[in-house]
């Protein structure tokens, strides 16, 4: 979609502050809707990269490249331009950006999209040459270097990062205490069957040691500036080490509104247009925090599929369509170890009034399913599962039509997206659900042809 | 700026103590064969003590590798420094052992002498060659020749790093069960049942023609005087007639419905024998293929350029078959008019085939449907003007020298040297992605009318790029994961490997419905929103 020069000049200009995934997404939904002229800034990198592999890069899985999803070219053959500098300020009156470099930027409509920040533990030491956590390109160099020739580490916070922290040390053969605040991995999210789970997986790896229940006191560092140990709080422990990795969450990155007229709260704060209180200025991904959450739904959620719901929102808006940010039921995935885990609906931490659960476990001890439904009319909630596959179509449709539990087991197989010839466990599953809850249902028998072809 | 660090070297491989053995005693085996190869001019005894110790020190090396590689870690995918190892990061080790390969496919094809062969006292065997002579005693009760010291070789490769491969993907039904019948089908149909063929008397053919799985067009020569004179040669009879009949069957209806079912995978990752070498010992070069769009153009036309080449070639040299006075296939096609009308109907076969799949199918790439027609349809004009005009070859050219010049660039130079040879820096799926005339052939059935497809599980793709980089294939495999579009690829394999990296669940090889299969706009599964125009996705 090429245009003149005269045209670019006249179309209106979206600047985006960000090229993560919410960002890169707008830019591309515009630029399918429309020819308006596109800006996309990052001081992080200057071509969209996956931020959730660059555990992969460190363990050499793959370059650094390889986390780019379109080659850079991409981006010019799409007319959206590509500035690789940092905002320093905005200047909403005049709707003009300064660059660190010096530039200043005329926009028709600003979008912010930039992410997180790692949260700070704010202890004593934190400032010393080894202690970093993990979000950004750069954390990553760093990484790479402060862990070279180590020994020796400890990772803070029981969560997501923490637990690719782990295994990124782990594969450049460096040991690990890691140290969890909860009772269980990931204790705020999970429900304490599926935590349990997780943490026996966890105790499989060699080279890694958990700490549940214990917090940090001090980060202590040697002569030469460097980490060289950790005091626990509970436990009083000295843990000699060369690293400690900080894992305990990120926060919105807003940096960029300072001295700004723009409304923050914790995140930058939007309306369900995703529009600031400030005339032509949106913000989008991690860094927003809604006004009015949607029921159910948390004011700040940031992973990469709302991230990228987001763009896919914001751009009908900004080309001639107001569209509510409606992301449809939640699910999410991550994989702990070699351990995979997905999610559908709602499952929360403790079970909600009203709720019932059944939790299966395999008896090979390789799967654990964990269905909520409603205590009345059995309507399915929400679904957690590890070490098998579901299918995102079937689930989701599944909670839209507020399908009962016993529908939901009884089809159970057609909705796994384990890779053909995988055991399969829908016999087991009704098995122990019929003596558990007493019941007496009966999986949907699959045709001989059915069989044939799904192998 | 990219770090490269194979080169700095700030991250090596670390290798435990039961790898180092295991690399050592691999290193023995190794030592023995450059020994052999080395001295071709001479005769290195006991051979009978040598060949069993180095098929052993493969063995035991290799197995003690891979048990130090993934002994301590619960069965997962682990492809931990992958991009740090100077064999798998095209650095120094891959450079030397790409010269190796290169150099040993060179003495195979064209001088077969510097392995050994031949040199000894009235035409028997030294170095490297001499070697293999017990074992083919053994099988064949006569000396050995290059053929069947690099059959060995292959066999072995297949089963050693077959077994490495069992054990790296232990969690993984789908690898297990393929990788079995990777090694069983090398093993017994590729190895042994042409020993046991040949002890039965079918002796004209050697290693490669008496392989029941090696199909038309990827054994070229299947269908050339060469090979269906002794095949319908009294002396050769039932076995003769039978692997006619079969070939054909296996290329006219077997390949396109099987293919139609299952996918090409059926052919290319389960049964195939460079197939299998690549699955197996070309495993840890599988993320070397290139991903780019000039690479995938590349790949475009340069394999259905070599796929028509071999169907030229074919038509020529048959032509000329039967213009022969008198050609050992009359029994079954009485004559010269019959031949040719085969010819013909082979011609307005392939014709209908492309005009068929391009009225039956929608997307861009349905156009290049049309160039095999159009190219369909020039040939057969150009046999008809030859053959009125009663000219002797079908387009001009000589045939015998047609297939020389196909023996030469692609069955000597790109399946075998850039194929196999450049395993270390090219990846392992060159000849199968670029050149391969039955992945060519298949390919189109795979893309316009199949069952075969990856599923994209909803939204739930991150855009990592595992399956793009471990795709041997070349394919992009994120670019439509991304957005939530299945893959449906002339290319793909069907390996698993895609489904087996992804660390969201994302992918899954399945047969199903044609309906839906190819989904070019699909709306990206989790986002309720109302949408402006439904066909942006």
């Amino acid at each position: 979609m090429k245009t003149s020069l005269t045209q670019t000049m006249a179309m209106e200009h979206i600047v985006i502050i960000g090229n993560g995934i919410a960002g890169s997404t707008l830019a591309r939904h515009v630029r399918k809707l429309s020819n308006k002229r596109i800006t996309m800034i990052s001081a992080e990198h200057d071509n969209f990269f996956s931020r959730t592999a660059l555990m992969y890069v460190y363990m050499g899985h793959m370059r650094f490249k390889d986390t780019e999803p379109y080659p850079k070219s991409f981006w010019a053959d799409n007319d959206i331009a590509l500035v690789h500098d940092k905002v320093k300020c905005i200047d909403v009156q005049h709707q003009v950006l300064s660059l660190e470099k010096g530039e200043r930027l005329a926009y028709d409509k600003l979008v912010l999209a930039t992410g997180s920040r790692p949260n700070e533990l704010k202890l004593k030491g934190e400032e010393l040459l080894g202690v970093q956590g993990l979000y950004s390109k750069q954390d990553l160099e760093y990484m790479k270097a402060n862990t070279m020739g180590v020994e020796h580490a400890v990772i803070v916070g029981g969560g997501l990062i923490g637990v690719e922290m782990a295994e990124m040390l782990l594969s450049r053969n460096i040991t690990v205490d890691f140290i969890v605040r909860d009772t269980h991995f990931w204790g705020s999210v999970l429900p304490q069957a599926d935590a349990q789970f997780v943490d026996q997986h966890l105790q499989k790896h060699h080279g890694l040691t958990l700490h549940f229940s214990e917090e940090l006191e001090e980060i202590l560092g040697a002569d030469v500036g460097r980490v060289k140990g950790v005091r626990t709080l509970h436990g009083q422990k000295e843990i000699q080490c060369d690293f400690v990795g900080v894992t305990i969450g990120v926060h919105p990155n807003i940096a960029v509104t300072f001295e700004s007229d723009i409304a923050v709260n914790r995140g930058i704060l939007v309306d369900e247009y995703l529009a600031t209180n400030i005339p032509n200025v949106y913000a989008i991904g991690d860094c927003t925090e809604q006004k009015n959450p949607l029921p159910g739904r948390k004011a700040i959620e940031q992973v990469w599929y709302t991230g990228r719901m987001m763009g896919e929102t914001l751009a009908q808006t900004l080309c001639g369509n107001p569209t509510k940010y409606s992301p449809g039921n939640w699910f999410n995935s991550a994989k702990f170890f070699d351990l995979e885990y997905q999610t559908y609906g709602s499952v929360q931490a403790q079970l909600q009034a009203g709720e019932e659960e059944f939790v299966f476990q395999s008896k090979n001890g390789k799967v654990l399913v964990h269905f909520v439904y409603e205590e009345q009319t059995k309507a399915l909630i929400g679904v957690n599962a590890f070490g098998i596959r579901l299918r995102h179509e079937v689930f989701d449709h599944w909670l839209n039509q507020q399908t009962p539990i016993t529908e939901v087991l009884t089809n159970f197989e057609s909705a796994v997206f384990d890779p053909e010839f995988f055991t399969q466990y829908g016999a087991e599953i009704i098995s122990v659900f019929n003596t558990e809850k007493k019941m007496n249902i009966a999986l949907t028998p699959k045709k001989w042809w059915q069989k044939l072809i799904q192998a | 700026m990219e770090t490269n660090y194979s080169m700095t070297g700030d991250a090596g491989q670390y290798l435990n103590y039961w790898q180092k053995v295991g690399l050592a005693i691999t290193g023995i085996g190794l030592f023995i064969i450059v020994l052999f190869w080395g001295n071709w001019n001479a005769q290195i005894e006991p051979a009978w003590f040598f060949l069993p110790f180095m098929i052993t020190a493969l063995a035991v090396g290799t197995g003690l590798y891979t048990w130090g590689s993934y002994k301590n870690a619960p069965a997962g995918i682990k492809n931990n420094g992958v991009y740090f190892n100077p064999l798998t990061n095209r650095g120094s080790l891959a450079w030397v052992s790409g010269v190796l390969l290169t150099l040993f496919y060179v003495s195979l094809y064209w001088y077969p002498s510097h392995l050994g062969l031949g040199l000894g006292a009235n035409g028997s065997n030294l170095g490297l060659v001499a070697l293999f002579d017990g074992l083919s005693h053994l099988f064949r009760n006569k000396d050995a020749d290059q053929w069947f010291v690099y059959g060995t070789f292959y066999t072995l490769a297949i089963l050693f790093l077959g077994a490495k491969f069992l054990v790296k993907y232990r969690h993984n039904r789908y690898q297990i069960i393929r990788t079995l019948v990777v090694m069983f089908s090398q093993l017994v149909f590729a190895y042994f049942l042409p020993f046991i063929l040949e002890a039965l008397g079918a002796n004209d053919g050697g290693y490669y023609n008496l392989n029941p799985v090696n199909y038309y067009p990827l054994n070229y020569s299947f269908i050339t005087p060469d090979r269906i004179d002794p095949m319908v040669a009294e002396v050769n009879q039932p076995i003769g007639m039978a692997y006619l009949v079969w070939g054909i069957i296996g290329f006219l209806i077997l390949t396109p419905v099987v293919t139609y079912y299952l996918g090409k995978r059926w052919y290319c990752s389960w049964f195939c024998g460079c197939g299998g070498l690549a699955e197996t010992a070309g495993d840890s070069f599988r993320h070397l293929s290139d991903k780019s769009v000039a690479a995938w153009k590349i790949e475009r036309w340069v394999i259905h350029s070599v796929m028509v080449f071999v169907f030229i070639m074919t038509l020529a040299v048959m032509y000329t078959y039967f213009l022969n006075q008198e050609f050992a296939l009359q029994f079954v096609v009485p004559s010269r008019g019959v031949g040719m009308l085969i010819l013909f109907g082979w011609i307005v076969l392939g014709l209908g085939a492309f005009l068929g799949l391009y009225f039956k199918n929608k997307g861009k790439s349905r156009k290049y449907l049309l160039v095999g027609a159009a190219v369909f349809t020039f040939l057969g004009i150009l046999m008809l003007v030859n053959y009125s005009l009663g000219k002797h070859e079908a387009f001009g050219i000589a045939s015998y020298k047609i297939k020389e010049w196909y023996g030469f660039f692609i069955g000597a130079i790109f399946s075998g040297i850039i194929g196999v040879g450049f395993y270390p820096l090219l990846g392992n799926r060159v000849w199968c992605r670029f050149g391969c005339p039955m992945a060519g052939y298949m390919g189109i059935i795979q893309r316009f009318k199949s069952r075969f497809r990856i599923t994209t599980n909803g939204g739930q793709c991150i855009s990592c790029g595992n399956c793009s980089t471990y795709c041997e294939q070349g394919i992009d495999v994120r670019w439509y994961a991304q957005r939530g579009q299945n893959i449906v690829r002339a290319s793909c394999v069907g390996c698993g490997i895609c489904s087996a990296v992804c660390p969201r669940g994302v992918l899954k090889l399945e047969n199903g419905p044609e309906e839906g299969r190819v989904n070019d706009n699909p709306i990206l599964l989790g986002n309720d929103m109302p949408r402006m125009n439904p066909n942006v996705k």
